[in-house]
C-alpha cells in the first residue's frame, strides 16, 4: 500500500516537476529548453497586473474558505443530527451548487449581481460595484456545499452517544461541541476546508463572470493569457505558490508538534474516548 | 410541517423571481418599483431606454477626464508603456482586465453594471452589441484624431458603416501556417491542405494539423474552399461544409484556438489554422524564421478588425473618449503596432511604423479582394454552432 | 434525568429515553427541531439569497426565446428549448459524457481507496503531511497543470521516453481519449481521496481486529467490515468526482483536442459561440434535475445499506 501511495504521489507531482523545470527555461515556449534563467521570476515580480491578481485570489480564497467552513459545518451538523422544518429542501438546495455546470452558475451570478446592484441602488441609494466582494460571495455559495458533503460523510453513522454522555456529565453545549464533537469531525472539517480553498483558488469561470475592473483573480488572468501564449512566467507563479504553500504547511506542522508535545491533554482525551468506545450505535440509524 | 416550509421557500423564490423578472424588462404588471434598466435591451427595444439615452453624445470636451480608466481588453494587446503614458498625461489610473473571446466579454457587458469604460470587440461583435444596445454612441467631437484613420477604416465598414459606435484598433487575417521543414518549399496555398485527403497525405499533414475550435472560422474555411461566402445562410452549402469538416476531423490532431502556434513551433504539428499576428510573433522567436510561412489560401479567408468602443453604462465616458483619442494619435498608434505586430488602421502612424512590419505582406496583405469579414447571421448562428458540433460527432 | 437534559438531548435520544413520557418526547422533539433549524439557518439563508435566487434566473431563461442577436426575450414564453433536448445530437453527447464520467469515477475510486486507507494507518503527522501533499499540486494553476500534462503525454515527451526505455516502444497519447481520462482522473482524484479518508479514518479499528479474531481473512474483513463502514465516503467521493467529470470541458479540449463534443463543452458552446442562452439554460436545468434526483436516491440507497 505504501508503494501504491508512492505511485499516486508520483502521478500527482509529475506535472508539477515539469512546471518547475520549465519555469527556469530561457525559451518562451513551455516545453522547449532554452538554458537556465531567472528572467521569468523577474518578469513575474514586475508585472503589476499579475501580482495584483494573486493578492485578489488569496483574499477571496481565504475569506471564502473560512466562511464556507463555518456555514458548511453547521449545516452538516444540523442535517445529520436534527430533524427540522425544511430539512429536505435544504438538503436538496445544498447539492445544487455541486451539480450546476460552471458556466451556468457564472452566467446566473453575473445577471444576479448586475440586477442586484440596480435594486440596491434604487431601494437604498447605495451604489455598489462588482469586484472582490461579488467574487467572494459567489465562491462561498459553492464552497458551502463541498464542505458540507465532506463533513457529513464524516458525521454520518458517527456515534452521537458520546455527546449525550458529555452532556450527562454536565458539560455545557459549547464544551460538548468543543471537546467531543469537534475533535471527532475535525478530519472532515479540515478536508472540507482544504477542498474549499482549492476550489476557490482554482476557479476561473465563475470568477470571470463576477469580477469587475481591477479585481481579477489569478486563474482569470492566466486564462486570458492563453491566446497569446502561456509563457514560463506563469510557471514561475505556480512554483512560487507551490513553495509558499510548502512553507506554510511546514510552519503549521511545526506549531502542531510544539503544541502536542507541550500539552496533549485537550486533544488526546476525546480521541482516546473515541477509540475506546465501539462505534456501533451509528449504523442502525440509517437515514434520518 | 415540511410541506409548509417548502411552500414558504417556494413563496420566497417566487418573490425573488418576480423581482428579477420585473428587473428584466418590466413587462409584467407587478406593482414593485420596477428598477429602470432593461436587462438585455435587445429583448425589449420598445422599452424606455434605461441607463443613458443611447443617441445623445456624451458632451465631453477634448482631453476631458472624469475618473480612472477601466479598460477591458484582449490580453497582451496594448503596450504597457502606452498605458503608463496615458496615466501620466491625464493623471488617472488605468485598470486593465482581460478576456479571451468576444463571447466571454459580451454577456458581461450586456448584463450591465460591468464597471468597464472601454472594450475592444471584433467586427461582428460590434454589430451585435450595437443592436443589443450595449454601446454608447461616440461623441466624435471629443475624438479629433479620428481624422488620422485611413479612409478604408474611417467609414464604410460593414459592421458599423458610419463609425458611430466603434473605432478600429488593430486588424489582421485568419489563415494557415506551415512548417516547411516537414512539407517542403512548394506547398500550394490552398485550403485543400486541410480538406483534401490526397494533399494532406502528400505533404505529411495527417495527424499533424490543428484547426481553430470556432464554428465560424473553421466552417468558414470549408465554405471558402467550396467557393461559397463564409456568411452563407444557405443550409445546403453549410451542409457541404459540415461534411468536409467531419472528414477533416479524422485527419487532424486537434481543434485548438489558443496554443496552435506553440504546437507548430514545437514540431507537434506541421499545419496550423490561426490568426496572423500570433504566428508572426512565434516565427520571429524561432531559431530559423524561414522554416515557417503563413498565408491566406487563394480561395479566400477571414479578415477581422478589433475596435475600441465605449460601454453604454461606462462610469467614466469622458476618460473613455480621451483614451480612444489618445490611441488614435499617430505616435501612439505606431507604438501599438510596433509592439504587437498587428496591422494599424491609422494612416498617420504609417511613417512611424517599423518598415519591416509595414512591408510584411503577412501583416499588410496587398491583395484584399479575397478577404471577407465574418458577419453576424442572426438566427442562423445556431445552424453554424450545431453544424460544427455535428461535424465533430 | 432532568427535564432540561431531555430537552437538550438530540433527535436520537428521544425515542430511547423519553418514550415513557409523551409530553417530554414532544418537548424534546420541538427543541431539537428548533436547534437544528437554528444551526442550518445561516447557510440556508445564504444559499437562498446567493444561489436559489440567481438560479431562478436560469429557470426563467430556459423558457425564454433567443433574440436575433443572442439576447433574451421574455415576452414569448415557450418550451422550445426543452423540446430540443430530444434531438439525436443531444443524446449522443449525453451518452458519450456519461461513459467518460463513469469510467473516471471508477478509476478514481480504485486508485483513491488504497491510498486513503493507507493514510489512516500511518502516524498522525504522516497523515497530515499526506493530506496536504494531496492538495498542494492543486494550488498551482489548473490551466498550467493541463498544459504540463500536454507536455508529459506528447510524442517524444517524458512518458514516451519512459515507455521506450522499458521496451514498450514510443507512445503518443496526446489528443486521444486515454489522455482525456488521465487528465480527468488527475483533476478529480483529491475529491475522491478526501471524503474517503474522512470516512475510513472514522472506522473503529477494534472492529477490524474483532473481525480478524473471528478468523476473517483480509479480503473478508475488507468486504464485510471496512467497505460497508466507509460507504458514506465512497458515495460522497463518487458524487464529487462524477459530477464535475460530466461537466468538464477544459481538460477534454486541451488533452483530447476537442474532437469529441462532451456535455460540458456543449453547454459552454450554448452560452458562448451559439449565444443561445435559453437552450444552455434548459440543458443545465434538466441536467441538474436528473443529477439531483440521482444523488438523493444514491444517498438514500447508501444510507439503507449501512
Amino acid at each position: 500500500m505504501g508503494v501504491h501511495a508512492g505511485v499516486v504521489f508520483a502521478f500527482f507531482y509529475a506535472p508539477i516537476g515539469i512546471l518547475i523545470i520549465f519555469s527556469f527555461s530561457g525559451d518562451r515556449i513551455v516545453g522547449q529548453w532554452g538554458g537556465f534563467t531567472l528572467d521569468w521570476y523577474r518578469e513575474f515580480w514586475n508585472n503589476d497586473q499579475l501580482t495584483n491578481s494573486i493578492t485578489v485570489s488569496l483574499q477571496v480564497a481565504l475569506i471564502a474558505t473560512v466562511a464556507s467552513v463555518v456555514l458548511g459545518t453547521l449545516s452538516a451538523l444540523a442535517l445529520e443530527r436534527f430533524r427540522f422544518r425544511g430539512r429536505r429542501v435544504f438538503d436538496a438546495l445544498l447539492y445544487l451548487p455541486i451539480i450546476i455546470p460552471d458556466v451556468t452558475m457564472g452566467i446566473m451570478m453575473l445577471v444576479f449581481f448586475a440586477e442586484g446592484i440596480d435594486v440596491v441602488d434604487s431601494l437604498l441609494g447605495i451604489s455598489l460595484a462588482k469586484g472582490i466582494t461579488t467574487i467572494t460571495l459567489s465562491h462561498i455559495a459553492f464552497c458551502i456545499s463541498f464542505v458540507s458533503v465532506v463533513v457529513r460523510a464524516r458525521l454520518s453513522g458517527m456515534d452521537s452517544r458520546l455527546e449525550e454522555a458529555a452532556m450527562d456529565l454536565y458539560a455545557t453545549r459549547w464544551q460538548t461541541f468543543r471537546y467531543v464533537t469537534l475533535p471527532q469531525i475535525l478530519p472532515g472539517v479540515a478536508g472540507g476546508g482544504l477542498l474549499a480553498l482549492t476550489l476557490s483558488l482554482d476557479d476561473v469561470v465563475i470568477s470571470q463572470f463576477t469580477s469587475g475592473p481591477g479585481a481579477t483573480t489569478l486563474p482569470v488572468y492566466v486564462f486570458s493569457l492563453i491566446r497569446k501564449g502561456v509563457t514560463p512566467m506563469i510557471n514561475s507563479v505556480s512554483v512560487v505558490m507551490f513553495l509558499a504553500s510548502l512553507v506554510l504547511i511546514a510552519a503549521m506542522l511545526g506549531v502542531d508538534r510544539l503544541r502536542s508535545t507541550g500539552s496533549n491533554v485537550p486533544s488526546a482525551v476525546p480521541r482516546g474516548d473515541l477509540s475506546a468506545e465501539p462505534a456501533v450505535g451509528g449504523h442502525e440509524r440509517g437515514d434520518t | 410541517m415540511t410541506a409548509l416550509t417548502t411552500r414558504r421557500v417556494g413563496i420566497a423564490l417566487v418573490t425573488v423571481a418576480a423581482l428579477t423578472a420585473a428587473a428584466c424588462g418590466g413587462d409584467d404588471d407587478t406593482s414593485a418599483p420596477a428598477p429602470a434598466p432593461a436587462e438585455e435591451p435587445a429583448a425589449e427595444p420598445a422599452d424606455e431606454p434605461a441607463p443613458a439615452p443611447a443617441e445623445e453624445p456624451s458632451g465631453c470636451a477634448v482631453g476631458e477626464v472624469d475618473g480612472d480608466l477601466n479598460l477591458y481588453n484582449w490580453s497582451e494587446y496594448i503596450d504597457p508603456d502606452l498605458k503608463d503614458a496615458f496615466a501620466a498625461e491625464y493623471g488617472v489610473a488605468v485598470n486593465e482586465s482581460n478576456y479571451d473571446s468576444n463571447e466571454a466579454m459580451q454577456p458581461i457587458i450586456s448584463a450591465g453594471n460591468s464597471g468597464y469604460d472601454v472594450i475592444v470587440p471584433s467586427d461582428y461583435m460590434v454589430s451585435i452589441m450595437i443592436e443589443s444596445g450595449d454601446l454608447m454612441a461616440l461623441d466624435k467631437a471629443a475624438i479629433p484624431n479620428l481624422a488620422n484613420l485611413s479612409p478604408e477604416f474611417a467609414s464604410g465598414l460593414p459592421y458599423d458603416p458610419a463609425g458611430d459606435y466603434s473605432v478600429p484598433y488593430q486588424w489582421g487575417t485568419t489563415g494557415l501556417a506551415v512548417d516547411l521543414a516537414v512539407a517542403g518549399d512548394d506547398v500550394p496555398e490552398t485550403w485543400g491542405l486541410v480538406f483534401d485527403t490526397d494533399l494532406a497525405e502528400q505533404y505529411g499533414f495527417v495527424g499533424a494539423t490543428t484547426l481553430l475550435n470556432d464554428p465560424r472560422e473553421t466552417l468558414g474555411a470549408a465554405l471558402k474552399y467550396l467557393g461559397y461566402s463564409l456568411n452563407t445562410t444557405d443550409e445546403a452549402q453549410l451542409d457541404e461544409a459540415k461534411q468536409l469538416v467531419a472528414e477533416a476531423t479524422e485527419r487532424i490532431a486537434a481543434f485548438e484556438s489558443d496554443q496552435y502556434d506553440e504546437l507548430l513551433a514545437t514540431g507537434q504539428t506541421a499545419l496550423a489554422h490561426g490568426y496572423s499576428g500570433n504566428f508572426l510573433v512565434q516565427f520571429d522567436e524561432a531559431d530559423d524564421p524561414d522554416q515557417y510561412t503563413y498565408f491566406v489560401p487563394e480561395e479566400g479567408g477571414t479578415r477581422w478588425v478589433d475596435n475600441m468602443a465605449v460601454v453604454i453604462d461606462a462610469p467614466h465616458p469622458c476618460t473613455a473618449h480621451t483614451f480612444i483619442n489618445f490611441i488614435l494619435d499617430a505616435e501612439n498608434g505606431a507604438a501599438l503596432t510596433n509592439w504587437n505586430y498587428y496591422a494599424s488602421p491609422n494612416a498617420a502612424s504609417e511613417p512611424l511604423i517599423d518598415p519591416e512590419i509595414l512591408e510584411d505582406p503577412i501583416v499588410y496583405p496587398t491583395d484584399r479582394s479575397m478577404l471577407e469579414f465574418i458577419a453576424d447571421t442572426g438566427d442562423f448562428e445556431i445552424n453554424f454552432s450545431d453544424a460544427f458540433i455535428e461535424a465533430k460527432g | 434525568m432532568s427535564v432540561s437534559e431531555i430537552a437538550t438531548g438530540d433527535a436520537d435520544e428521544q425515542h430511547t429515553v423519553a418514550a415513557a413520557t409523551p409530553a417530554f418526547e414532544a418537548a424534546a422533539a420541538r427543541a431539537a427541531a428548533r436547534r437544528g433549524l437554528f444551526m442550518a439557518l445561516p447557510a440556508y439563508v445564504y444559499l437562498v439569497i446567493f444561489f436559489a435566487a440567481p438560479f431562478a434566473i436560469v429557470v426563467i431563461y430556459s423558457f425564454a426565446t433567443r433574440t436575433r442577436t443572442g439576447g433574451i426575450s421574455l415576452s414569448g414564453w415557450n418550451l422550445d428549448s426543452y423540446q430540443r433536448l430530444g434531438e439525436q445530437i443531444v443524446r449522443d453527447v449525453l451518452w458519450r459524457s456519461l461513459g467518460l464520467a463513469i469510467l473516471t469515477t471508477l478509476i478514481c475510486l480504485l486508485v483513491a481507496y488504497p491510498f486513503a486507507y493507507y493514510m489512516t494507518i500511518v502516524s498522525t503527522t504522516a497523515r497530515n503531511v499526506m493530506l496536504v501533499m494531496v492538495m498542494i499540486p492543486f494550488w498551482t494553476n489548473f490551466l498550467v497543470r493541463n498544459y504540463a500534462w500536454r507536455l508529459l503525454l506528447s510524442s517524444g515527451g517524458p512518458l514516451s521516453s519512459v515507455t521506450e526505455a522499458i521496451g514498450l516502444g514510443e507512445t503518443d497519447l496526446l489528443f486521444t481519449k486515454t489522455a482525456v481520462v488521465i487528465g480527468l482522473v488527475y483533476s478529480f482524484l483529491p475529491f475522491m481521496i478526501l471524503p474517503l479518508y474522512a470516512s475510513i479514518e472514522r472506522i473503529d479499528h477494534s472492529l477490524i481486529e474483532a473481525s480478524r479474531d473471528l478468523y476473517a481473512n483480509g479480503a473478508q474483513t475488507f468486504r464485510r467490515v471496512v467497505l460497508p463502514l466507509s460507504m458514506p465516503g465512497v458515495i460522497a467521493g463518487s458524487i464529487l468526482v462524477f459530477v464535475p467529470s460530466l461537466g468538464a470541458y477544459v481538460t477534454p479540449d486541451i488533452l483530447g483536442g476537442g474532437k469529441e463534443v462532451l456535455l460540458g463543452s456543449y453547454i459552454v458552446t450554448q452560452f458562448g459561440t451559439a449565444r443561445n442562452f435559453p437552450f444552455g439554460a434548459s440543458l443545465s436545468v434538466v441536467l441538474m434535475v436528473v443529477m439531483l434526483t440521482a444523488t438523493v436516491a444514491y444517498f438514500r440507497q447508501g444510507g439503507r445499506n449501512l
